[in-house]
Order: C-alpha cells, then structure tokens, then sequence
C-alpha cells in the first residue's frame, strides 16, 4: 500500500505566548463583523464557494422547504422553539459565531429545534430527527440546539436526507458527567447543499462521541467542534464519508483544549470515487495553556478507488504547554491495495468481491465504534449500494 | 488425475527502466499425484514463476503457455485461475484490515465451490483445518494476516490449501522462516493434501531442509531464470552437499 504517513507531531507548531494561527477566530454575534469569504481565507481555501449558492455570503432564508418530523423516548423533550427560549437557548455551546453564515444563521433563524434531556435521565432509545429536503432551489437555514443534562445518557441522531439547500448551526451543551453521542448522517440527494457548524461544549467529566456520516450532497461541509467547561471531559469525534462523481465532501474538526485532563480522539475515514470526487479533511486540535494532562490523537485515512479523485487531508496540532499526557496525529491516503486485491483473488474471489470486502475492511472497526446498533445495519447497507454504483461496472 | 503444464515461459517485470525479462523459457510438466521440487538461489526467479502462474498483474507473460488440464491458463484472470483449481500459498501472505478470516475463508470457499458451504460442518470443518496446524481456533475473529507472527502465515496458507482443496499446489517458500516444529506441522498439512489422489505439487524452496518432510518425485535446479538440471531426489541431496555454486559459479 503506498501510504503517507506523518509521523506523529512532526508538524506539530509549538507556541509560546504569541499565537499564530486562524484557530483563535475574534468570535461575533453581528453579521457585519465577518466578511464574506473568499478563496484566499485559510478556512475557505478548500471549498468551491460557487456551489454553495451564496449560502457563506447572503443568500436569502427562505421558509422552509426541508420538513422535520421525529421519534423521541420517553423523558426526552423535542419541541421547535421560539421567542425567549429560543433565544436563551444561543451560545449554549460556549461559542460565539466565527463565520458569516453561522452569525446569519443565529442572527436570522428566530426559531430552534431543541433537543432536552433532562439531568440523570438515561434515554432508553436514540432520539431520530429526520430533516427531508424537497427543494435544493429554496435556499434556507436551520438551528438545532442539544441539551444533556449532568449525568444524562442518550443517544441523537440527524438524518439529512433529499434535497435542500442549508445552512446549520447545531450547538450542543454536555452536562458535568453525562454520556452522550450525536449522529449526523448526511445522506443528501445529489444536488443538495449543505453548510454547517456543529459545536459543542463537553462539560466536567462527561463524555460526548460525534459522529459524521457522508454520503450524499453536491457539497457539505462541516464544522465539528467541540471545547471543554471543566477537567476530565472527554470527546470522540468520528466520521465516515463516501464521495462519487463530483461531490465535494469537507469536515473541519476542532477540539480546542479548554480545561486540563480532557482528551480528545478523532477517526475519520472516507473513500472516493469518480471523476472530480473531493474530500476535505482538517483536524486541528489547539492544546492551550491551562490544558495540562491532555491526551489527544486524530487520524485521517483515505482509500481512493478510482482516478480522478482527490483528498486533501491536513492534521494542524498547536500545543501551547508543555505538560501533556500525549499528542499524536496520522494522516494517510492510498489507493486499492493491489497485493490485497490479489491474495484475495488468488482464492477465488472475484474482483468486485474483493474490493467490496477491502472496503467493508476499511469501514468496518469504525462503523462498529459508532456504537449505535440501530444505524449499523444501515450503514452497512449504504456503503455497500456507494459501491454497486462504481465498483460494479470496474474492472 | 489433473496435469499442470508450463512450456517455454517467459515473463517480465516493469521497472523503471523498462521491462526486465526474469524468467527466460521454464518448461515443466506437473503430472497428478507428483510433487515437483523447485531449487534455487535468492533471486533467481522462483517466485516469478510462482506469481506467473497465479497471474499477478506485475508480470507480463511475453511468451509461452500453461495449460491446466488442455485449460489456457494464461487467458484466465487470477480468480479463475483459482476457481480452476490452482492454489499458490504465498511467500509473504497478505495482510487485509478488517476482513477476518473466518469471513474470508467463507467466501473463498463459496467462489471456489460456487455455492455457500453447509454451515454447520463448515465451521467445524474450519475448526478441525486449523487445530490440525495447531492454529487456535481464535485466529478466526482475527482479520486475515493482520498482526500474525511469520509461523502462523505460513499455517494459514496451508488451512487455505486444505480447505479449498485446488487440484494442483504452488507453494512458495512455505518453510521459509519456520522453527522445527513449524516445519513439521506444515508439512504434514501438504502431505495430508497429497495423500489425496491426483494432486500435484510445485514446491519451490530455497533450503533442502523441507525435502526431508516431503519426498519430491522431481527436484528441478532453478537458475537465472530457468531450469538448469531436473533430477530425481537424489538431487536434492547433490544441492545440500554442494550448494549452487555448480550452476551459478560462485557461492551462495
Ligand atoms: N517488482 C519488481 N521490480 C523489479 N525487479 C523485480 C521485481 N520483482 C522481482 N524482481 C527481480 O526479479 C528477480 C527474481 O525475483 P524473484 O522471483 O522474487 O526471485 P526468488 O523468488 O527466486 O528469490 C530478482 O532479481 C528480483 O530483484
Ligand atoms: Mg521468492
């Protein structure tokens, strides 16, 4: 397998006092304050921002054309939100907008689907919000806010799917000891767009997992953030991502080590095919001054299947102390592996057979960590129908 | 009663400046139930030969045939080459993240049979194959090749071997790399297949050591590309005495 890898901490910045780099955004609520992005900004660079039907710029919020219906266990409160509380409910992740369209979307959207788990309840089943688009010419924006109680666990996940055009905030509140996970599946028709910031607060001790999954869309990209209220908290930021033909699929991580004693792990995978397929994968993790004891470890591996497909994968650690328990990152692009492909075959298997078991390698332990036994199935059976569309009609 | 026949083989490898030609004209016939021994020194293209037949995309066949049973091999592509009934057990086996073995065997032994093993004695089929090489039954959640010791590659070829159970064996350096008792454990496996009617073996080795485990009818002395001498197994004997300088003119 030609791989690239990047031995852990080689590009590691340290900094001292002055800190260099576009991970500390001047954050602002007022629209104003952020200009509108253009190819020459470091966090821009990557994205093909004539796609995005002016979603980063000043595209109009239209009403609505993406329909939100979902399925709750008991105790756990979904409600579409408005006036004050929606209003109380911004800045719950600790987070004040760093882009155009996230200070829009929260300056704009007067309403907020909320999620509320209360303090101590354990949520029997997954929260499933499904998000259906119907209209990819209606541009439109939408707030999501998440709240887990101390000590609560639960389990909610976002289903995308159909057409839209959107642009997102989904801010997420972990309370001091709770155990929880969010699911984004992003399983768009072909001509969606979608732009969105995902950012979270891991409060004392608890434990949040997210979890990014793309298939589908004409573009999508994400931010997944995630800061820490208090010592010991833990994040896991996973993602699996599928891009064909054309698709431009972006994940932006950024786990900004706030508090001592917190840790961060960070897995994503994805693979392309296709003409012109096109992932962007940016794991910056900032390891700042109070964070003593942190642990930290992102990976990025790729498996490209065919020509013509590019992946961009930057790992960017900036440690501003000294005294950490650990810090690593691998990044790792490589395309079908032929001496497997060929032990395999040499079996008896056949060629399709083959890459589709390569790629089901692949995706495998990380479908398995996402731990939810609801979507397992289904992300088994997603990646296998990515498949049919390509590798059936190789070789 | 199956007849694997290689006639004036010739085959190349790219490299950067171009193709090299490595095997230069290899002819030999493995009739059913023979095992042929296949000697030579590092380099000399003993497992050009190995990968030309098993038809890995690296080698370029400029010229020659194999026939397995009247059967053009060289127009089969790798998998049915194996569906076919050819078996190489691999110098360096592959490892493959993520597919666990028990997977991997299950669907090489339905490609090969063209349908899906009866579960029930399948697994204990799988279970017996593998205790027999002593290989804990353990190895099966495992992903193929994956963190395995150069031993426990080596007894996982032969489980394929037994399993898929082809007509005609190329093994390629198997004893390469293994203790005494690994030696031992692998040959017994090859024997076990061999004992079966009308199996052929291509055994190619680099030490004699093995021959002591599984009596060749033909030992072939393999040099630059080509056999320079075919002999019974006294052969082998000649090569444990005197080495390859004979053929090489220097030591090895
Ligand atoms: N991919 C390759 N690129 C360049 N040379 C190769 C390649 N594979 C094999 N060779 C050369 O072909 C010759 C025979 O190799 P090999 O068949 O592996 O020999 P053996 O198995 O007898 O040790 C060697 O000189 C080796 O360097
Ligand atoms: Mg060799």
């Amino acid at each position: 397998m030609t791989v690239t890898e990047t031995p852990a901490v080689a590009r590691a910045v340290e900094t001292t006092d002055k800190v260099l780099s576009h991970l500390h955004p001047e954050g602002a609520w007022e629209v104003e304050a952020h200009p509108v992005p253009g190819r020459k900004d470091e966090i821009w660079r990557f994205t093909p921002l004539k796609r995005l039907k002016e979603l980063h710029a000043d595209a109009p919020f239209q009403e609505s054309a993406t329909t939100c219906t979902w399925t709750a266990p008991e105790g756990v409160r979904v409600e579409g939100v408005d006036g004050e509380e929606a209003e109380s409910l911004k800045g719950i992740s600790g987070w004040v907008p760093n882009s155009r369209f996230a200070a829009r979307v929260l300056a704009e959207v007067p309403s907020v689907l909320l999620v509320d788990v209360p303090a101590e309840l354990e949520a029997a089943e997954p929260v499933m919000i499904d998000l259906t688009g119907t209209d990819a010419s209606v541009t439109e924006a939408g707030r999501v806010a998440l709240r887990f109680g101390r000590h609560s666990r639960a389990v909610v996940v976002l289903n995308h799917t159909g057409s839209a055009s959107l642009a997102q905030v989904v801010e997420v509140e972990v309370g001091d000891g709770a155990q929880v996970t969010v699911v984004s599946l992003q399983d768009w028709a072909d001509d969606a767009v979608h732009l969105t910031h995902h950012q979270a607060l891991v409060g004392r001790d608890a434990s949040y997992k997210h979890v990014a999954i793309t298939f589908g869309g004409d573009v999508v990209r994400m931010d997944a953030n995630v800061t820490y209220d208090g010592p010991g908290g833990e994040a896991e930021l996973l993602g699996l991502y599928f891009a064909d033909e054309g698709q431009h699929i972006e994940h932006r991580l950024f786990a900004d080590h706030t508090a001592p004693r917190t840790k961060s792990n960070v897995v994503y995978k994805g693979a392309l095919q296709g003409d012109g397929a096109h992932t962007v994968w940016i794991g910056n993790v900032l390891i700042r001054k109070v964070a003593e004891g942190i642990e930290t470890f992102e990976e990025n591996r790729n498996l490209v299947l065919t020509d013509g497909c590019r992946a961009d994968s930057v790992p960017n650690l900036e440690i501003e102390t000294g005294e950490i328990e650990g810090a690593g990152h691998a990044s790792a692009t490589a395309r079908f592996d032929d001496q497997q492909l060929f032990y395999l075959r040499s079996r008896g298997i056949s060629e399709t057979e083959a890459r589709r078991l390569v790629v089901h390698g692949f995706f495998g332990d990380l479908i398995r960590k996402v731990g939810v036994p609801a979507l397992e199935e289904r992300l088994q059976s997603t990646v296998e129908s990515e498949l049919e569309r390509h590798l059936l009609s190789l070789g | 009663m199956s007849t694997l026949e290689i006639k004036d083989l010739h085959a190349s490898v790219k490299t950067e400046d171009g193709p090299t030609e490595i095997l230069k004209g290899v002819t030999l016939t493995i009739d059913g139930g023979e095992t042929h021994a296949i000697m030579g020194p590092n380099g000399s293209g003993k497992s050009t030969l190995a990968y030309s037949i098993a038809g890995h995309p690296k080698y370029q066949i400029t010229s020659g045939s194999v026939t397995l049973d009247g059967a053009d091999v060289l127009a089969m592509s790798v998998d049915e080459r194996a569906r076919a009934g050819l078996f190489l057990a691999m110098q360096y086996p592959v490892e493959v993240p993520g597919v666990s073995v028990s997977n991997f065997l299950r669907t090489a032994k339905t490609a090969i049979d063209g349908e899906a093993p009866k579960l029930r004695t399948w697994v204990k089929d799988v279970n017996a194959t593998m205790s027999r090489v002593q290989m804990d039954p353990t190895f099966a959640q495992r992903n193929v090749n994956e963190g395995f010791s150069g031993g426990e590659k080596k007894r996982h070829e032969i489980v394929q071997l037994e399993l898929l159970n082809p007509k005609v064996a190329v093994l390629d350096e198997t004893d390469s790399g293994l203790d005494i008792d690994a030696l031992k454990i692998v040959s017994e496996g090859v024997n076990r297949f061999r004992a079966q009617e009308g199996k052929g073996v291509l055994l190619i080795t680099h030490y004699t050591r093995i021959l002591r485990y599984i009596q060749p009818d033909r030992v072939h002395v393999f040099v630059d590309g080509r056999i320079a001498e075919s002999g019974g197994a006294e052969l082998a004997d000649e090569l444990e005495a005197n080495g390859y300088e004979k053929y090489t003119g220097a030591a090895v």
